[in-house]
């Protein structure tokens, strides 16, 4: 909502000298916020201009320029070299003969921007055409401003080349643009705004002064005949509870609406268009009603209030054709003519036109939440459904009809009608018994009964302190018609919000609040660290990816048909319709960071992430959404428990490229299969978790050959590591060799939930003994050493693999695997027959079990 | 080796005298001071300290002196191969240090050599970040929930107020879901967790909630689809405005420090009543709205201050729905977006480079910020 200082002033007390920025930080204070100011901020020339010549030449990079002759009056190029400007411009939404708006050199425009003559496109331009965003009249910058059809022919008419543009288009004032939040409908309007302003100078006695105190007349049987007829009210409250009316008629269509309007509304961000459009905008920005002007003569019956009925259209003043819903209130001709949707938009077919004579000023009061769903349905925001949707003020309808019906006689020079139509089925609000220590309660600074009482007032609330249930603490408040916002069950805590508010945020002291006891971390956010830095520890970089991935992906990755990571869940508004889905992997999303690291040139890389993925395991069901009157059930909140699909957080790395780098110490190392499997071990060696690993050659997307499965000794999956599938690798573009992992993160913070044990450990020495094992090339080392454990007995301490040999020195179709195992007992230094007794006793487990025979 | 002999005047065993046990004392010094090296004083030793050494063979002679004579010059002798015992010792310590010196010279590298063989990895800041606000909450006793970021919609909207009309639940733009009538989102906000909390906790509760959340944003330098925030809700006997600001103040003071400066102001969250905002000082412009050139600051649009993020206290409606009596508990709750704080804290340019995952970006905060 914007609002010109000039405007502000003329209905509360201005200090003189007082600047935007001033009144931008008071609105502040009463939590009004600043979205910016306009105006005020550009020095000259800017003037009017009429383009003489223009000659248009598509540059290289196919952007078609314009080079002009402007026609600037006795200004710029006409006072230095006697001839009219000469001006490169780059839009193209204007003719020969378009008046517009210049900018000359020497000019300075919003944000500092300093107007010089300089070379563009091969030539020199002296000045430029201005867009509206350019000179802060608007966000609009798909062209330049032709002044014809931004302030209408009439308007336009007497316009001359040199005029100044600046008092033109009111730019030498300033405007604030204020952010109002939804609870404040009332501030759409200049009237919300200047209140607003005077509470945050102390609201002074007479400081403010209501433009909707006018007088109006009465309701009569004269009046247009209006009939509301809501037969399905939303949620019972009825569409439409007032319809003012009002006729004037024969205003003189020719007639402009004065200049002083047209700038005033051209300043807020707003067209004019005729004097019956521009009157009821105007009267909108001032008091915050909006207002529909019909063309009586296109008006045959009553007029009638009523829902849509299925299948209806109304084609509406943007040209639209709407398939209407029964939902939708409509403004209609006798029930059945559609006129307009109801606080919306109005229809092209009784649209006020250049040939109007006679106009009905319709004020009314529709119901917010019926306005803001035809509005979101429509996907159609207009200035009318933004203030309705955030609740207008009832009382309003007539004074603001009151005061379009005078701006009209006076500048369309029509006479107004004797009838007065007003339906009025407003309620006043109900009274509140309000604790006036529970502002400070709430807020936790004192505030005096006199202080609450006073600022209410302030507010334009009636407080009533000697009616029924009053006493030293309690009074009756009844909020002013313009705040809904203050009207519900129990508005104790949005009073309070006023108090203060008014009194201001600022004075609200800092307490720091003393939780009694915290547990810390738990032992799962704790893990998840740790997995993190051992990831990190170990080469791999952290990043965060989106996790929309495409349809096609699963096929990319290989995965078979029945694989659990196909039933993911669909967005039904992705953002790109190529990612519909989400992720159920981390790696799914993963590949997509790797790509972009090699495509800049990153040949080495290492990744990691770790989050949640998303494993509906079929299609999603239907989450309950139960009263929010009182806490559910247990039964629904079960439910809706239950119908949020599993999401597990898993761990997902990738590595490409040297993984050791090469140097003056010599070769680098390559990632491979081991270094994904590596990388899952050292995270659960750092959560002291025992993970068993076998080979997988069966999980997509890895490599059939080179994929590990590691489970915790139990059995539990914890994930897969290896390289990946050369198919794989290809389909997503990734480098040959690419090794990922994937791991269950929540099944390592359960596998390391209870504390570690200490095993004790003994101080006699160890025994060494080497042992090498002859194997069929198809058996597992795991196997091997599981066996070789399992058979040495309890005095083994460790075994360690150190060599593998295949080659032509062992049988073809085997290996060997060369193994240190160190024994040592807890109670005595070992005999060397002890040892070599317990190395048979390993030797023939292993070829029991593997078949391995020892060399 | 001669026996004792009675008759015999030691005077005139000449290599007992003093002048000569003296000039082999000093031929010993003068060679222990000549020798080179430690191979040159061992031949030294040989020489001068060996069986053979003039000192060695004098001390054999004391043995044939009369008793009478054996004291002195066994004390003399004895002196004598004392100093040059001594003098052998220090020249070998010093030659033992010559060489250890030599040595560590000869060894010399240049260890401005590249010395790391195996790339660093990183955390993402984003990460840190979190966990830096989470730990110095968890410090002030405070605890940290999590919650799905797939989540019901009534979590996500109803529970805080925001019903199916509510203007501000237009001005979220939810990822919705296929079937749309799942009654599930992505989460819009960390907020369902706070819904979570107070569901499964009775009060008091006073936890924080980082997390991921998901608006259909496009990219740009200052939006992202998915985003982070970190909320924080207490819930307790007696909590005001004032306890607010004190959360709020703390959290400034440990994300950007002891100096920054804030305003709070009113504003408007369904979730909340009172509503609060709160501002702080333009960290490229200081408040001043505009640059050195005296065009608009691009920062903060102007107006000299940046949105941290919305709070309030808890909405009666919110405490009722999730079945807590407000009028025996009341709470607050505030949250504020992870990537604004790294934009502000660490001067990050847009949020291209947090999403993107180009590894150059993490690799250059390390481990803590």
């Amino acid at each position: 909502m914007r609002m010109p200082l000039r405007w502000l002033a003329e209905y509360t007390d201005l200090a003189p000298g007082t600047s935007g920025a001033d009144v931008a930080a008071a609105l502040v204070s009463v939590g009004i916020e600043e979205e910016d100011l306009h105006g005020g901020d550009i020095t000259g020339p800017l003037v009017v201009g009429r383009v003489l010549e223009l000659e248009e030449q598509v540059q290289k990079n196919g952007k078609p320029i314009r080079y002009c002759v402007v026609d600037v009056g006795e200004n710029g190029q006409m006072l230095t070299e006697g001839k009219h400007q000469e001006i490169v411009c780059g839009a193209q939404n204007f003719e020969v003969g378009d008046l517009v708006v210049v900018v000359l050199p020497g000019a300075t425009l919003p944000g500092g921007f300093q107007i010089s003559a300089r070379k563009t496109y091969g030539r020199v331009s002296n000045g430029m055409i201005c867009a509206e965003d350019e000179i802060g009249l608007g966000h609009d910058h798909d062209g330049i401003i032709v002044l014809t059809r931004l302030l209408g022919e009439e308007a336009s008419a007497d316009l001359k080349p040199g005029d100044d543009a600046i008092a033109l288009l009111g730019l030498g004032e300033e405007t604030i643009e204020a952010n109002v939040t939804p609870d404040r409908g009332y501030c759409f309007s200049v009237r919300g705004l200047a209140r607003e302003y005077w509470h945050s100078q102390g609201s002074p006695e007479g400081g403010f002064r209501d433009p909707a105190l006018v007088e109006t007349p009465a309701s009569n049987d004269l009046g247009y005949t209006v009939r509301v007829e809501d037969d399905s009210p939303i949620d019972g409250v009825a569409g439409c509870d007032r319809y003012v009316a009002r006729i004037i008629r024969g205003i003189d269509p020719t007639r402009p609406s004065p200049a002083w309007m047209q700038q005033r509304l051209t300043q807020m961000g707003m067209r004019p268009i005729s004097l019956a459009v521009d009157v009821t905008n105007y009267v909108m920005l001032a008091v915050g009603q909006p207002l529909h002007a019909f063309d009586v003569d296109k008006l045959s019956g009553s007029i009638v209030v009523r829902r849509a009925r299925p299948g209806e259209t109304l084609t509406t003043l943007d040209d639209v054709e709407r398939t209407l819903s029964p939902e939708d209130l409509l403004i209609t001709d006798g029930g059945e003519h559609l006129l307009a949707i109801a606080g919306v938009m109005g229809g092209a077919s009784s649209e006020v036109d250049a040939s109007t004579t006679s106009v009905l000023v319709e004020a009314a009061h529709f119901d917010s939440t019926s306005i803001a769903r035809t509005s979101r349905r429509h996907k159609l925001v207009t200035e009318a459904s933004k203030r309705f949707e955030r609740g207008v003020d009832p009382a309003l309808a007539a004074t603001a009809a009151q005061l379009a019906v005078d701006l009209l006689v006076e500048h369309g020079g029509g006479t107004v009608d004797d009838g007065v139509t007003d339906l009025d089925r407003t309620t006043e609000p109900p009274a509140y018994l309000l604790d006036v220590t529970e502002p400070s309660r709430i807020v936790g600074l004192d505030y005096s009964r006199e202080r609450v009482v006073k600022i209410l007032r302030d507010l334009g609330c009636t407080v009533d302190e000697s009616g029924q249930g009053t006493d030293e603490t309690h009074v009756l408040v009844t909020p002013p018609s313009w705040r809904p916002d203050l009207v519900n069950d129990s508005p104790g805590p949005d009073y309070a919000e006023e108090v203060a508010r008014i009194d201001g945020y600022n004075n609200i002291p800092s307490v720091t609040p003393t939780p009694v006891e915290g547990q810390g971390l738990t032992h799962g956010q704790k893990t998840r660290r740790v997995v993190a830095d051992a990831l990190a520890g170990a080469g791999f970089t952290e990043v965060l990816t989106y996790p929309f991935v495409a349809e096609s992906l699963a096929d990319e990755l290989m995965l078979p048909a029945d694989d659990d990571r196909r039933h993911a869940v669909r967005v039904a508004n992705p953002l790109s319709e190529e990612r519909p889905l989400l992720r159920t992997s981390v790696i799914a999303s993963l590949v997509d960071a790797l790509r972009r690291n090699v495509s800049r040139g990153h040949k080495d890389v290492a990744l990691f992430e770790l989050g949640l993925v998303f494993r509906p395991g079929g299609p999603l069901g239907r989450a309950p959404i139960p009263s929010v009157l009182q806490r559910p059930d247990a039964d629904t909140l079960e439910q809706l428990y239950a119908a949020v699909p599993d999401q597990p957080r898993r761990a997902g790395l990738l590595a490409t490229g040297l993984v050791e780098r090469a140097g003056w110490w010599g070769p680098g190392r390559a990632a491979d299969w081991s270094d994904a499997v590596a990388a899952v071990r050292t995270v659960a060696t750092a959560l002291a978790v025992d993970v068993v690993v076998a080979n997988d050659p069966g999980h997509a997307p890895w490599h059939p050959g080179r994929c590990a499965r590691l489970t915790l000794p139990d059995g539990t999956l914890v994930g897969h590591a290896g390289e990946l599938h050369p198919k794989v690798l290809a389909a997503l573009d990734l480098p040959p060799r690419t090794v990922a992992a994937e791991f269950d993160v929540d099944v390592l913070v359960s596998a390391s939930a209870e504390p570690v044990q200490a095993r004790p450990f003994s101080t006699f020495p160890p025994a060494l003994t080497d042992i090498a094992l002859l194997v069929r090339s198809d058996v597992a080392a795991a196997d091997v050493e599981a066996a070789l454990c399992a058979g040495a007995g309890e005095a083994l301490e460790s075994v360690v693999l150190f060599d593998v040999y295949e080659g032509e020195r062992v049988e073809a179709g085997h290996r060997s695997l060369a193994y240190r195992l160190t024994f040592r007992a807890a109670d005595r230094t070992l005999t060397t027959e002890e040892v070599n007794g317990f190395r048979d006793a390993a030797v023939a487990a292993a070829a029991t079990a593997t078949g391995a025979v020892q060399r | 080796m001669s026996g004792p002999n009675t008759n015999y005047d030691p005077v005139e065993v000449s290599a007992l005298d003093p002048a000569n046990v003296d000039a082999a004392v000093q031929e010993a010094l003068t060679a222990i001071a000549g020798a080179g090296s430690l191979d040159d004083l061992k031949a030294v030793r040989i020489a001068h300290q060996g069986e053979k050494s003039p000192l060695a063979l004098a001390n054999r002679e004391i043995g044939a002196l009369p008793p009478s004579a054996k004291a002195e010059a066994g004390k003399r002798v004895g002196q004598a191969r004392g100093r040059v015992g001594q003098a052998i010792a220090a020249r070998q310590a010093e030659l033992e240090a010559e060489r250890d010196e030599r040595i560590l010279v000869e060894e010399r590298v240049d260890v401005t050599l590249p010395a790391v063989r195996r790339a660093a990895g990183a955390r993402h800041p984003i990460e840190l970040v979190s966990q830096r606000l989470a730990d110095a909450f968890v410090g002030m006793g405070w605890e940290v929930a999590e919650g799905p970021e797939l989540e019901s919609e009534w979590l996500n909207f109803d529970a805080l107020n925001l019903g199916p009309d509510h203007p501000a639940r237009q001005m979220q733009d939810t990822f919705f879901l296929d079937p749309v009538d799942s009654g599930l989102v992505l989460r819009t906000q960390t907020s369902p967790v706070q819904i979570r909390t107070m569901l499964e906790k009775e009060p008091p509760i006073y936890v924080v909630a980082p997390g991921k959340v998901f608006r259909t944003d496009d990219l740009d330098a200052t939006h992202t689809p998915v985003f982070h925030q970190i909320e924080c809700l207490a819930i307790d006997k007696g909590l005001t405005m004032a306890h607010l600001r004190g959360a709020l103040d703390a959290f400034v003071r440990i994300m950007f420090g002891e100096e920054t400066r804030t305003r709070v102001r009113a504003s408007y969250f369904p979730f909340t009543e009172p509503s609060m905002e709160t501002d702080f000082v333009c960290f490229a412009c200081h408040g001043t709205g505009h640059d050195e050139s005296g065009a608009q600051c691009r920062s903060c649009g102007g107006s000299g201050w940046i949105e941290l993020g919305g709070s309030g206290m808890v909405n009666r409606k919110v405490l009722r729905a999730c079945g807590i009596d407000p009028d025996v508990y009341s709470g607050f709750a505030f949250g504020l977006g992870i990537e604004r704080a790294l934009m502000l804290r660490h001067g990050v340019q847009g949020m291209h480079e947090m999403v993107e995952g180009d590894i150059r970006f993490s690799q250059q905060f390390g481990m803590e910020v």
